[in-house]
């Protein structure tokens, strides 16, 4: 017997009675023999609960895991302490185990917890409004370009260079089959994208600037705001490291029309990558042409407060290939953690955690300046930052990583103009030991 | 749904088969949708409606209307240039169902080919299309 | 047998969270400082943003009472047509949870992650055996994005061949999300009405069949539930005419072990890994949808893509003609351990019995409801079974009305008014994870339901009384639309 399958064979003779069939494979019978395998599957397994927990450990254990504090990569993906609190409630199976909340009586839970991070997220980005969530950052960058495309009917955007480079290639593949052109924004010296490069603000939809950006530099985004709606044009903000918002103004407050970026910083595991969370904000004059699912409050026959979904004619179940996008999943579980997670910070927590993640890069950037490693740019940081070592460190990173030290990520793999340059991060969890273990070891 | 006998259908107001309906007031005509096609989309939720100033063929999508689990284009009867829209339907889009043929009008337009209105349907003959 | 599953339990009203919260309360605790504070320059600093603010009993108990909100496959049996809410298998998480998977930074250099690039390669692998396709990518995101994985390809393909294509062949039966992932390719999505018998008829195919269409998109088995039994030849017409076949996997759960998609023709197919593989849906995801491909197509796959050399894992770039990214990394890596973890526990001999009793399961409801239910097609189904409303709508009773009654008696609703081909459906999909009684169980609610219609109607318009919530007003949330909360006050 499988422990997932409960049918006894009385059972399933019983059932095959009822049904009028002799044999469970005559259920089958209207697979043509064409379309049949003509072997069987050849799978390993099955594996009892011990032997998988074995196999699992086996391949889990050559990984290296943030949690030894030895690993200074952020680049789009950031390690940050979970509290116990918010991995609780976010695997509680009534959570895990719900599908997407079509029948809101049933699914209230859900659907209050999605509407509060809505609302969470629509103050942490200052705008109007939030969606349900996206895929992750990148996806929600390539949505936010294409809901410009379709605000201002103009086919073409910009893009700085300073946005992430993986960002900028999935906005390509959503982009490019479409017809839309993208023009890039080169980075200057300063680690940022200069506002007075955005010459033509009439012919594209938005501008996308990302702040921090790849770098770990604050973009001037109020400016490019302002020169985009000199234009016509929208400007979007994207974002890797929510976070920064505890400590520095909010992309809606400086003016972008759409944020959009990744949320795994908040209360979400790494997971070597996904699932992450993709927040997306914008103007409520806007909501129209949005992407993803939407959350409204309402009332019952009772007249008590509860939510559904809503707005829902922009989505692709009813407008089919005229909906604002193909998307029909939120990442629902990590937004609840997100939630949970800011909330557990609270206003004054999330404003003490992003000092102290500042607090701890500038001590790594001084610390290595001291050791002749200098920062690459001048521009202001948040918990990551750009530092060029000496010509020929590369064998000693590989040589360190070997021993499970990553001293950040070589940034010469995106932008080959960068050699020797290398993008480093120090959050929380590393100790200021950490940090000097850090310095110590890449000592010219 | 309400049967076909029970909706109405006034005598002075012209019809197309896509459902709006044509009122001529001093050369302008007005433009809305018909008892039937609000009856069956149920609860109107929006109404989206083009810029006063535009000019739009016949036939052509000059907006839509949604209910909560649907959304429908709306067509143009006549050629011409949309001189005004009907501002309440963005804070109030319930006219529609309260009142199709008033209040729940949705656009003025200044007709560029007065012959088309000849093609247009009698409310008799609306009504009979929708029997068949 | 009393077929009423919900019962009245203590349930809690909660507010919001910034109802509940206090300022100056927090549920965190902060690391200690370490290092010194190092100003921010004033032109950058900004007030922190209206975040409530709660202890961690607050977090909890508001997080626990709204669960408590949730009917999920843990609390009941969740008949949701074409979503397969089958049962979440626990060792899963806790394999998703060990450190070296969740706390693993994507950026690890290769030499410190073998084992999840391993992972990869093997889940690759394991999937490409259950389809009987060449190659595969697990970078989609969800189902949604695996089917725009898969249009892409086709777009990618038709351009290789120097004659890009216009239009595409989208089934009546299709999910929506079908023209819509084709509209991004900027294909004109062309309808084909399935036949009298549910199913797609070659002829249909051929009259529309062109050198200017890219291809067909087929779910198989459809959403009627009904295998498309023509799929074989309905591929050989597309390809003679240059077109590519794409299978929609939403429904994989009930041929596993069966049907061999790259002998139908089926050149590129989507899988929805919280549908057939038993990952969690978490109220709407995240899910994973990866792309699998015959030999031909597979250098147009999403990279990065996992090759392996010498006895070691190695992301690779060196695929020209690749369709590009459609994620930051490499996809929703901890719903793949959980895939994986999946296909292991179950092996290929219980994976085939998956797909024997989900089909069996389902047409146990079907020959239980036929009395009191109109069927869609009465005729063996697969995974899955459709009905209309059309025997209760003389009472003034329609298919919404049936759904919230079957809350009331414990059950989450099939899906409902979907196909749209069948005018008030309701797609009942049990999944092979229930047992005989449950079934008998949502059988007897349905037959008591169907009674209940024809006696006292006004039951079953006013349902459901039991849930947290009675019928909640949609029209009021459209048309005067509040999705955040009022700000705070000053």
């Amino acid at each position: 017997m499988m422990r997932y399958l409960p049918h006894t064979p009385e059972e399933t003779a019983a059932m095959l009675a009822a049904v009028g069939v002799d044999d469970l494979e005559r259920l089958f019978d209207v697979i043509p023999p064409e379309c049949r395998r003509t072997r069987p599957m050849t799978l390993p397994g099955p594996m009892s609960e011990w032997e998988l927990n074995r196999h699992m450990d086996g391949l889990a254990a050559r990984v290296t895991p943030w949690s030894r504090a030895r690993v200074f990569l952020g680049a789009g993906s950031y390690p940050h302490f979970i509290p116990e609190a918010v991995r609780f409630v976010t695997q509680r199976s009534e959570f895990v185990t719900a599908y997407t909340p079509y029948q809101p009586e049933m699914s209230q839970g859900t659907l209050q917890a999605i509407f509060e991070y809505q609302t969470l997220t629509a103050r942490l980005l200052g705008l109007e409004v939030a969606n349900a969530s996206m895929y992750d950052g990148a996806s929600a960058l390539a949505e936010a370009l294409l809901m410009a495309v379709r605000l201002t009917g103009r086919r073409a955007v910009a893009i700085s260079r300073a946005v992430h480079p993986l960002y900028r290639r999935v906005a390509a593949t959503y982009l490019d089959p479409a017809g839309i052109e993208r023009r890039e924004l080169d980075f200057g010296p300063e680690g940022t994208t200069d506002p007075a490069r955005l010459a033509d603000a009439r012919q594209i939809a938005a501008v996308a600037v990302q702040s921090p950006n790849v770098f770990g530099c604050l973009e001037p985004l109020a400016a490019f705001a302002a020169r985009a709606h000199e234009g016509g044009a929208l400007c979007v903000a994207a974002f890797s490291e929510p976070l920064a918002f505890g400590l520095f103004a909010s992309p809606g407050s400086l003016g972008a029309d759409i944020a959009c970026g990744e949320g795994q910083s908040l209360g979400i595991p790494p997971s070597f990558g996904g699932p992450g969370l993709g927040m997306f904000a914008a103007r409520l004059a806007h909501v129209r042409q949005m992407p993803g699912r939407l959350v409204g409050e309402t009332h019952d026959l009772e007249g008590r407060r509860g939510f559904v979904l809503t707005l829902s004619t922009r989505e692709q179940h009813i407008r089919r290939e005229k909906a604002t996008s193909n998307i029909c999943t939120n990442n629902s579980l990590c937004a609840l953690a997100a939630a949970a997670y800011l909330a557990c910070l609270g206003k004054r927590g999330l404003r003490e955690l992003a000092r102290l993640n500042r607090d701890k890069a500038e001590y790594l950037k001084r610390g290595l300046a001291a050791q002749g490693v200098r920062p690459a740019f001048p521009a202001p940081t948040f918990n990551e930052f750009t530092a060029v070592f000496p010509p020929g460190f590369r064998e000693r990173y590989l040589r360190l990583a070997e021993n499970g030290l990553v001293a950040g990520f070589p940034l010469e793999r995106w932008y080959p103009e960068l050699s020797d340059h290398y993008l480093l991060c120090a959050t929380e969890v590393h100790e200021r030991a950490d940090l000097d273990a850090l310095i110590a070891e890449v000592r010219p | 749904m309400k049967p076909v006998s029970e909706l109405s259908f006034p005598e002075d107001l012209r019809y197309v088969e896509s459902h709006e309906w044509v009122r001529l007031e001093e050369g302008i005509a007005r433009i809305g949708i018909t008892d039937y096609a609000q009856d069956q989309l149920g609860d109107v939720v929006f109404v989206e409606l083009p810029e006063a100033g535009k000019t739009l063929a016949r036939g052509a999508a000059f907006g839509s209307v949604e209910s909560v689990k649907a959304v429908s284009e709306l067509y143009m009867p006549l050629s011409g240039r949309v001189v005004e829209v009907n501002a309440a339907l963005s804070s109030s889009p319930e006219l529609v169902n309260q009142s199709p043929y008033g209040e729940g009008w949705m656009i003025r337009v200044e007709p560029s080919a007065p012959a088309e209105l000849e093609g247009l349907l009698a409310a008799a003959d609306y009504r009979e299309r929708l029997k068949g | 047998m009393n077929p009423v599953q919900a019962a009245a339990g203590l349930v809690f009203e909660e507010p919001l969270l910034w109802e509940r919260g206090r300022p100056g309360r927090m549920g965190y605790s902060l690391p200690r400082r370490d290092v010194e504070e190092t100003p921010v320059p004033e032109a950058l600093a900004a007030e922190p943003p209206e975040i409530p603010e709660l202890s961690e009993v607050d977090l909890v108990r508001h997080y626990v009472r709204l669960s408590q909100w949730n009917v999920a496959v843990d609390t009941a049996m969740y008949p949701l047509g074409s979503c397969t809410m089958k049962y979440n298998p626990k060792t899963n998480e806790r394999q998703a949870a060990l450190p070296g998977f969740a706390l693993a930074h994507p950026l690890l250099p290769e030499a410190l992650c073998q084992g999840a690039l391993e992972l990869i390669a093997a889940l690759e692998c394991l999937l490409a055996e259950i389809t009987g396709l060449d190659a595969v990518s697990l970078q989609p995101g969800a189902g949604a994005q695996g089917e725009l994985a898969g249009m892409l390809i086709f777009h990618a393909f038709h351009r290789r061949q120097g004659r890009p294509r216009s239009k595409i062949l989208v089934p009546d039966t299709a999910h929506g999300t079908n023209p819509a992932s084709a509209a991004l390719c900027g294909y004109r999505a062309v309808p084909v009405a399935s036949g009298g018998q549910g199913i797609l008829e070659p002829e249909a195919v051929a009259r529309l069949m062109d050198e200017e269409t890219a291809g067909i998109m087929i779910t198989n088995p459809n959403t009627l539930g009904l295998f498309e039994g023509h799929v074989a030849e309905i591929a050989r017409i597309v390809h003679a005419k240059g077109g590519l076949v794409y299978g929609d996997g939403a429904n994989m759960n009930a041929v596993l072990g069966r049907v061999d998609l790259g002998r139908i023709g089926v050149d590129v197919l989507h899988l929805n890994l919280h549908k057939t593989f038993a990952t969690p849906h978490g109220g709407g995801g995240p899910g994973a949808g990866p792309v699998c491909v015959t030999r031909r197509l597979a250098p147009f796959l999403p990279v990065p893509r996992v090759v392996h050399r010498e006895g070691r894992f190695f992301w690779s770039e060196d695929f020209p003609l690749s369709i590009g990214k459609l994620q930051a990394f490499w996809g929703n890596f901890g719903v793949l351990v959980r895939a994986y973890a999946y296909i292991l526990s179950m092996g290929a001999n219980h994976l085939e019995e998956v797909s024997r009793l989900a089909v069996l399961n389902a047409n146990y409801l079907r020959v239980g409801l036929r009395g009191d239910y109109e069927p869609a097609h009465d005729r063996p189904c697969m995974h899955e079974c459709v009905f209309s409303d059309a025997r209760q709508r003389p009472h003034g009773v329609t298919t919404l009305d049936i759904a919230k009654r079957l809350m009331d008696y414990g059950f989450h609703p099939p899906t409902v008014y979907f196909p749209l081909v069948v005018p008030g459906a309701l797609m009942i999909e049990p999944t092979e994870t229930e047992s005989k009684e449950m079934l008998d169980l949502f059988l007897a609610a349905m037959a008591a339901i169907a009674a209940e219609a024809r006696e006292q109607p006004e039951l079953l318009r006013e349902a459901p009384r039991r849930c947290l919530r009675r019928r909640l007003d949609e029209v009021q949330a459209a048309r005067k639309p509040r999705l955040t909360g009022s700000p705070p006050a000053p």
